[in-house]
């Protein structure tokens, strides 16, 4: 397993484009928000963990359809399947090297575009943990959804639209934590529902993707 | 005798040949019947006026809309455990009736809203709960539509509607935690004291039973298409290699 995801994560750098293209494309959406709504810093300081958040989904959402498609085209998924690893333990392994390729550097990246949009000091620390606790679900989510689409041929546009509403509870306790650290509230409540979405997908979801998987390898 | 046996396509379209006259007849006499009795014959609420006679299209809508759902999700999982493939096409077929549920409510919800709340849409929990619901009708669909083998589309759809329905479960949830809503709790119950009136509820049972009855008569006549159109598939097929 560890073998594997080794061998991902040299891909993902080698390869380029997994570790630059997503984080570039954070960069370019909080840089295009406020030409969207205008600079006025205490609207931007409003929203920004918002956008924060919808900027992390949108860059972790884009790089997705990587996970499997590669391995898809060359064959060596087929290889995989028929090692001794567990199809759940592929899927988590994918997951996992996906999650350090896209999700970990997105959460680094995203106190300096804080900076950007004025987010307010007591922000920074509770958009990098709700970002640092929430990207494992976005990435354990959304390589079900690339094992739902991997053998399809425009599977991208599709990937998008089965994988966003799956989305949605993440987003909405991510982005809760974030918007109540950086307005001084009490954050305990949408932090433990955030890292129990985590937690939970991360246990039973690799079941689901792992199955969806094997139905598309038949 | 049991119910394993409508499994057999044959036997469910003779079945349901029988059954679905008769289902439609009932549904088009029940919302005949609901709707003007609704509409003509029922006083205007003292603080509504008549835009409260939009809750004979509403609230059954709504409710078929999630039942829809429900269908879907036991049809899927007897595809799963007992691989009946008119269990998967029933599904398939159930998913745009519910999708189309899921938009009157969301339609008629906003007419109603306007000029109750004085706004088409707020970010209230109920009803963003059913904008996702409708998302996820989408990509149910989509996902059917895009998937060229029949059985990998029933076995991807189906675990699709699983995840999919402990997701939407969570959503609904996490929108309660997310905003506080306009829309009124629930004022059906039968265990509680404020009810809506029986001169509203009466005909408003009328409405649901047509909209439960119009479900069945639509899910069985598209099962009963998606049916055939395989069977016309397989015999093309067929042609075409000999």
């Amino acid at each position: 397993m560890i073998a594997l995801l080794l061998r991902d994560l040299r891909l993902a750098v080698r390869a380029g484009g997994g570790f630059g293209l997503g984080l570039a494309f954070f960069l370019i959406v909080t840089v295009l928000i406020p030409f969207g709504v205008g600079p006025e810093t205490g609207l931007l300081s409003r929203i920004a963990p918002g956008i924060l958040w919808i900027g992390a989904l949108l860059a972790c959402l884009l790089s997705l359809d990587r996970i499997f498609a590669l391995d898809w085209e060359d064959g060596s998924l087929d290889l995989l399947a028929t090692a001794p690893l567990p199809m759940e333990g592929i899927v988590t392994i994918k997951a996992l090297a996906h999650w350090i390729t896209t999700g970990l550097p997105l959460v680094l990246a995203a106190p300096a575009l804080g900076v950007l949009l004025s987010l307010p000091p007591s922000g920074y620390l509770w958009v990098l943990v709700s970002l640092a606790l929430g990207t494992p679900a976005l990435s354990v989510i959304g390589t079900f959804g690339a094992a739902l689409t991997v053998g399809l041929k425009r599977g991208g546009l599709l990937l998008s639209i089965l994988v966003l509403p799956l989305y949605v509870p993440t987003l909405i306790f991510g982005a809760e934590v974030a918007r109540r650290g950086a307005e001084g509230l009490a954050v305990q409540t949408p932090l433990l529902m955030l890292a129990g979405i985590s937690f939970g997908t991360l246990a039973l979801l690799p079941f689901a993707s792992a199955a969806v998987l094997r139905i598309n390898l038949r | 005798m049991s119910i394993w046996e409508y499994a057999n396509p044959v036997k469910f379209i003779r079945t349901t040949d029988r059954i679905l006259p008769w289902v439609s007849v009932a549904a088009v006499l029940c919302l005949v019947t609901g709707l003007v009795w609704g509409y003509f014959f029922t006083p205007d609420d003292y603080r509504q006026g008549a835009t409260v006679k939009i809750i004979y299209l509403h609230v059954p809508s709504a409710l078929m809309a999630i039942n829809a759902w429900i269908m879907m999700l036991v049809a899927s999982l007897i595809w799963i455990i007992r691989r009946h493939h008119v269990s998967a096409l029933a599904a398939r077929a159930a998913a745009p009736v519910g999708a189309t549920f899921t938009i009157i409510a969301l339609a008629t919800g906003a007419l109603w809203g306007q000029p109750m709340w004085g706004t088409w849409w707020a970010w209230d929990p109920r009803l963003t709960s059913f904008l996702i619901l409708f998302l996820f009708y989408l990509g149910y669909m989509a996902l059917w539509s895009a998937i060229e083998n029949d059985d990998t589309a029933a076995d991807l759809t189906s675990i699709l509607c699983l995840v999919g329905s402990v997701f939407a479960l969570l959503s609904r949830y996490a929108v309660l935690f997310w905003n506080q809503g306009l829309h009124q709790g629930a004022s059906l119950s039968m265990d509680k004291e404020e009810n809506v009136a029986d001169v509203f509820w009466y005909p408003l049972l009328v409405c649901i039973a047509g909209f439960v009855l119009l479900f069945v008569a639509l899910v069985f006549l598209r099962t009963q298409t998606e049916i055939r159109a395989r069977r016309s598939r397989a015999l093309l097929a067929r042609e075409g290699r000999t």
